[in-house]
């Protein structure tokens, strides 16, 4: 396949950046598209140009670190996929493919196609946490979850992060991440103890952050990789009402 | 925005209920339109229970545009690069409308007042007329006022259509077994309401009201 990319570049964080055309011939319809990425880097070093920064890690859909918005939606054009785990067949030969980062005032560029993503760990860390002894491990069966809750647990638990919530988000909120970790505690037992604090406090550091306010049009779960549904965010606005009852 | 937008839907039901007065005739539909101001009498005083309904919408009206504002200003905030391809993935036409199609409604309510409240546009300027205000209103010659109606009704429509549903996920109502359910109620109210406040106009177009 031969491509026309449109790579987001930008030399660091102050930098203005743009979009830069690049093609590439000999792109195998197996490639993924990160190997595809690889492919143009190899040839922008051996030019000894700057190659094309971007994040990934575990390349298995797993890890949360690959981002990328390609023609503009977050993840590429499958369901339920992550940029590594998208492969080139799912293109066209002599397709033009528009590449830019996450866009989010929480989610600030650091170069090319990278985003710092920390705002996340800040939502994290004010609540997304249970307090348990530490030590030897419990018994399997000595807290009971019911099968139904530990199923929507689970699913929620899948999140693994990334942020295409906020990328594909009109107002740049971070509401899903926030409502599947709320989901994910909140159903098991071991969530019950800071319940209603977690809502408030994670809510706190997610509009602290600068993400925007949820108008529930659900552009976040249609290009989610794990497919958390968009009632997890109902979940959260439910929490968060008793919270706020118990709390006054 | 959830609980303004309750109050406002709840008016919009009872005003599109008693705007269908209208078909039972010229004359039911001036003792409704009177009845309004005697709500509560003696122990309001005339059109008493109208002004407390006028500040209350109002109340919710400003509560409502100010919590847009806020989402609005913060979803710009949140954004400060736009994206240089951007195309909307799911999201339905009406949840992509609901600011511009909110200010629409809202220059329609204040044109709506002028027109069939303080009657400044209506050519009917006898207040405790209410029929021929409507028919007179709504008459051939003054199609562009029709035309606004069912423009402005027709987005109120798209507004409710997203604004019910996205309230009840707000309060915490929503769920994955009820998602369906209630996305369907909120279209069907929608629809309810939009057909409700068109067959108004349209009945006197068609000579049906006079």
């Amino acid at each position: 396949m031969s491509l026309k990319l449109r790579i987001w570049r930008q030399a660091d964080a102050r930098d203005k950046g743009s979009m830069v055309t690049y093609q590439l011939q000999n792109v195998s319809p197996d490639m993924s598209f990160l190997e595809m990425l690889d492919v143009l880097n190899e040839r922008l070093t051996l030019d000894g140009e700057d190659p094309v920064a971007f994040d990934h890690d575990c390349r298995e859909g797993i890890c949360g670190m690959c981002s990328l918005v390609i023609n503009g939606v977050p993840h590429g054009p499958e369901k339920a996929t992550t940029t590594c785990q998208l492969h080139m067949r799912h293109f066209t030969d002599g397709e033009t493919i528009d590449i830019e980062p996450w866009r989010a005032a929480a989610f600030p560029v650091v170069k090319d196609l990278v985003v710092d993503r920390r705002a996340f760990d800040k939502i994290i860390q004010a609540g997304g946490y249970i307090s348990a002894p530490t030590g030897s491990a419990p018994d399997a069966h000595a807290t009971p979850v019911p099968k139904a809750d530990a199923d929507l647990a689970f699913e929620a638990a899948t999140c693994i992060g990334c942020g295409a919530c906020v990328a594909a988000c009109p107002n740049g909120s971070g509401m899903l991440f926030t409502a599947a970790k709320i989901t994910h505690l909140g159903l098991l037992p071991q969530g019950q103890p800071e319940r209603d604090t977690r809502v408030i406090d994670m809510i706190n550091a997610h509009d602290e952050a600068g993400f925007g306010g949820c108008t529930n049009t659900g552009e976040c779960t249609s290009v989610c990789p794990k497919g958390i549904p968009l009632e997890t965010i109902a979940r959260l606005n439910k929490d968060y009402r008793q919270a706020l009852r118990a709390s006054s | 925005m959830a609980i303004s937008g309750t109050a406002l839907v709840l008016f919009l039901i009872l005003h599109m209920i008693g705007n269908l007065k209208i078909f039972f005739g010229a004359e039911a539909f001036d003792h409704y339109a009177h009845w309004l101001r005697e709500i509560g009498a003696p122990l309001l005083p005339y059109s008493g229970f109208l002004w407390i309904q006028r500040v209350g919408l109002l109340i919710a009206l400003g509560l409502h545009i100010w919590s847009a504002a806020v989402l609005t200003i913060r979803a710009r905030k949140a954004r400060p690069v736009k994206y240089a391809h951007r195309k909307p993935v799911q999201g339905s036409y009406a949840a992509r409308t609901m600011r511009w199609g909110g200010v629409i409604v809202f220059f329609f309510v204040v044109y709506h007042i002028l027109d069939l409240t303080t009657r400044t546009f209506n050519p009917v300027a006898d207040t405790a007329q209410a029929n021929a205000a409507v028919v007179q209103g709504f008459a051939p010659e003054r199609w562009y006022v029709t035309a606004f109606y069912v423009l402005a009704v027709v987005t109120l429509g798209f507004h409710l259509r997203h604004g019910i549903w996205s309230g009840l996920q707000t309060l915490g109502v929503s769920n994955a077994r009820r998602e369906r359910v209630l996305k369907g109620t909120a279209f069907a109210v929608a629809f309810v309401t939009c057909a409700g406040f068109l067959a108004v106009p349209f009945a006197v177009l068609t000579g049906l009201v006079k």
